[in-house]
């Protein structure tokens, strides 16, 4: 199992505004960020990557888009710099909502030039983007999923085009010559990794045999996984854990109580994240018909989206405590022994997992409380990742008669 | 060529109707037909000189007295446009120029010479997209409310971004009486939730960006060489009244009217005036 650290290196310093306002997101005026602050932001996260760097543990950045929650605006230029800073660990970029950009060349030639960097260390997201990146993106909500599939195959055929230029001329792209310098370090293009909630997605990531990633719902990532090695097998490939990624929460301490104090100040990131004005979580168009109808059906829409526990109750995010989102598995926490039987466990829950992507900072945790949870992880949680057995995959016979059926084709 | 099809087995436009309250409820009726080679639902009541009717973003939720009364005195023809309602989208159309050579296909297919054509908001978008490519089988236009239009500087939002209100922001920016007229899904059945949830999705479709205009539109309003009527409800917050003068000021001989009493929909909310003015100009302009 691979170990990654994630931040999305926010500004809770302005915190009390987005409480104010009732939202975290899109209308808050920048007025509330002082660049100053801003950069001693920006610094200590990386410091805490190149800690990662040190301790074996690989690095995950994302980004988010006017919000208090997320400064990394651009993926890209934080992975360019530790592409640089760094020398051991992999970079992972979970990721860049493709659909979202107008140029898919543009994140292709970054991609590349990040991966040829960090000589081979990057690992390429492709991601959906969450609805509320559609106002500070401007891009149309109606047919996303068709720009988001069709921005992927065109940057992997920019990366694994070694003859070109080719023509791609398409209902959302349009490009005469393409031909990529730099072209990507790893060959023919570097790993490629989707996030996903649904079932439905989990398959379309099957059929392309990408990694998927679950974030901070046990739910999802059980049901998720369970579709994507249920269609790997339709098509004759037992898909292996390292299809498979999970992002949680982790507060580890040498007592359980430290580590649940660590814990619930990385849950700031999740009571606020989720709050977010009205018009905004939830464009036309960005979810598929069917949800929308249910949602009308259910009545006026909750101010927050709720998260299940493994037990079936609901939780609201924004003032669950650790136990509760220990729960729904948004959390790990406690003292080393604690957080690896739960991780044990979630690996049975969701049928086995190859990737665990934790939050070791979020929300208020400080500098030096981010060193010393990741360097607890690191020494004590760590080593102990290969004592667990991983489930045998259910479908495993299903891909073994399709893989036979199709080779007697 | 209009081919009437099978009843469409997700269509429940009678429920829809009925689901509305109080004096909305009406039925009207409705058929499916193939225009341009996309499956619709539409309504034809009435006899008399043809007019065609294009709606705005709420569809027809809650326009049957109006459509019935611009039927007293004419042949109303009220398609659901490509995506809207339980009319199809075909995967091809992503553009309002679609929605424009879809209306004067119509206009061709069901072989309405000399119709008048009236739009409302999105619907007289839809219209003047149509009227600036060909007037040749339009007797007049009628525009009430339409978007489609920039006037102003880039700094300047004419058309209020409903997409970034609270639903109690948008009632008071559409409708002049919100309490009475804005749009209730409560108690609607599956499949006019479904028609509401589509119009919501084809309007974005066509007009997210540029945000429910085409930069193109004011050059060639010029074209437009028939007579027209441009009607605006007085507290229309949606585009403003001014904005409405500059529409008729841009289209040669437009007369341009104001309607007391309502929001961005005339014919919801004042549906007898409403209809009383337009036909008064379609019978006279010709």
């Amino acid at each position: 199992m691979k170990v990654w650290h994630f931040s999305e290196m926010a500004y809770p310093q302005a915190w009390d505004e987005g409480y104010q306002r009732g939202t975290f997101r899109v209308t808050v005026p920048n007025s509330h960020y002082d660049p100053k602050t801003g950069a001693d932001v920006y610094h200590r996260h990386y410091d805490e990557f190149q800690l990662c760097d040190e301790l074996g543990i690989n690095i995950m950045l994302n980004e988010h888009h006017s919000t208090l929650t997320c400064t990394n605006a651009a993926v890209t230029v934080s992975g360019s710099i530790l592409a640089r800073i760094t020398k051991n660990v992999r970079i992972l970029l979970l990721g860049t909502p493709i659909a979202n950009r107008p140029d898919p060349i543009r994140v292709a030639e970054e991609m590349a030039m990040i991966d040829v960097i960090s000589r081979g260390r990057l690992e390429m997201g492709l991601v959906k983007g969450a609805p509320y990146e559609i106002a500070p993106a401007n891009m149309n909500p109606a047919r996303l999923m068709d720009r988001f599939w069709e921005a992927h195959d065109l940057i992997l055929k920019a990366m694994s085009t070694h003859d070109g230029p080719f023509n791609w001329e398409s209902e959302n792209y349009h490009y005469r010559q393409v031909n990529i310098w730099p072209r990507p370090w790893q060959q023919p293009h570097p790993p490629v990794w989707i996030t996903a909630l649904s079932p439905n997605s989990g398959r379309a990531i099957a059929e392309r045999g990408h990694v998927a990633a679950a974030l901070l719902s046990g739910g999802i990532a059980a049901g998720m996984f369970n579709a994507y090695r249920e269609r790997a097998a339709e098509q004759g490939w037992a898909a292996p854990n390292d299809r498979f990624a999970y992002c949680v929460l982790v507060g580890v301490g040498n007592t359980e109580e430290e580590g649940r104090r660590r814990a619930d100040q990385v849950a700031g990131y999740v009571r606020t994240s989720p709050i977010v004005s009205e018009p905004f979580k939830n464009p036309p168009g960005y979810n598929p018909v069917p949800a929308n109808v249910a949602m009308l059906k259910a009545g006026p829409t909750q101010s927050v989206a709720r998260v299940q526990t493994v037990d079936g109750r609901t939780i609201d995010p924004t003032k669950a405590s650790v136990q509760e989102f220990m729960d729904s598995r948004t959390v790990f926490a406690g003292t080393p022994d604690q957080v690896f039987e739960q991780i044990k466990t979630f690996n049975e829950e969701v049928g086995g997992f190859g990737h665990l992507i934790i939050m070791g900072q979020g929300g208020t945790l400080s500098y030096e409380e981010t060193c010393a949870n990741l360097k607890l992880f690191a020494d004590e949680v760590m080593p102990r990742l290969k004592e667990i057995k991983m489930p045998e995959n259910r479908y495993g016979e299903l891909a073994e008669r399709n893989a036979a059926a199709g080779a007697a084709d | 060529m209009m081919l009437p099809l099978e009843p469409y087995p997700g269509g429940d436009f009678h429920g829809m109707m009925t689901a509305l309250k109080g004096a909305l409820v009406m039925d009207l009726d409705t058929k499916r037909v193939e225009v341009s080679g996309v499956g619709i639902d539409l309504v034809d009541i009435g006899d008399g000189p043809a007019l065609l009717y294009l709606h705005g973003g709420r569809g027809h939720f809650g326009f049957a007295p109006f459509l019935q009364a611009l039927a007293k005195s004419n042949r109303v023809i009220a398609p659901w446009l490509p995506g809207f309602g339980h009319s199809d989208l075909p995967r091809a159309y992503n553009a309002i120029d679609d929605l424009a050579y879809f209306g004067l296909d119509l206009v061709d297919e069901m072989k309405l010479n000399d119709v008048s054509v009236v739009g409302a908001g999105f619907g007289g978008w839809v219209a003047a997209e149509m009227a600036i490519r060909s007037t040749r089988n339009l007797k007049n236009l009628s525009l009430i409310g339409a978007l489609g239009v920039k006037f102003a500087d880039h700094l300047t939002r004419e058309i209020a971004d409903i997409h970034a209100m609270l639903p109690d922001q948008i009632d008071r920016t559409l409708y002049a009486d919100p309490d009475r007229y804005r749009l209730d899904t409560t108690g609607m059945s599956e499949s006019d939730l479904t028609a509401v949830v589509r119009m919501g999705e084809a309007a974005v479709l066509f007009g997210w960006k540029p945000y429910m205009h085409n930069p193109r539109l004011r050059r060639w309003l010029h074209r437009i060489d028939i007579p027209t009527l441009v009607l605006w409800g007085e507290k229309d917050a949606m585009v403003s009244p001014d904005y409405g003068r500059q529409y008729a000021d841009a289209i040669p001989g437009a007369r341009f009217e104001m309607v007391a009493g309502a929001g961005h929909y005339p014919g919801l909310e004042q549906p007898d005036a409403t209809a009383a003015l337009l036909a008064g100009f379609t019978a006279g302009a010709a």
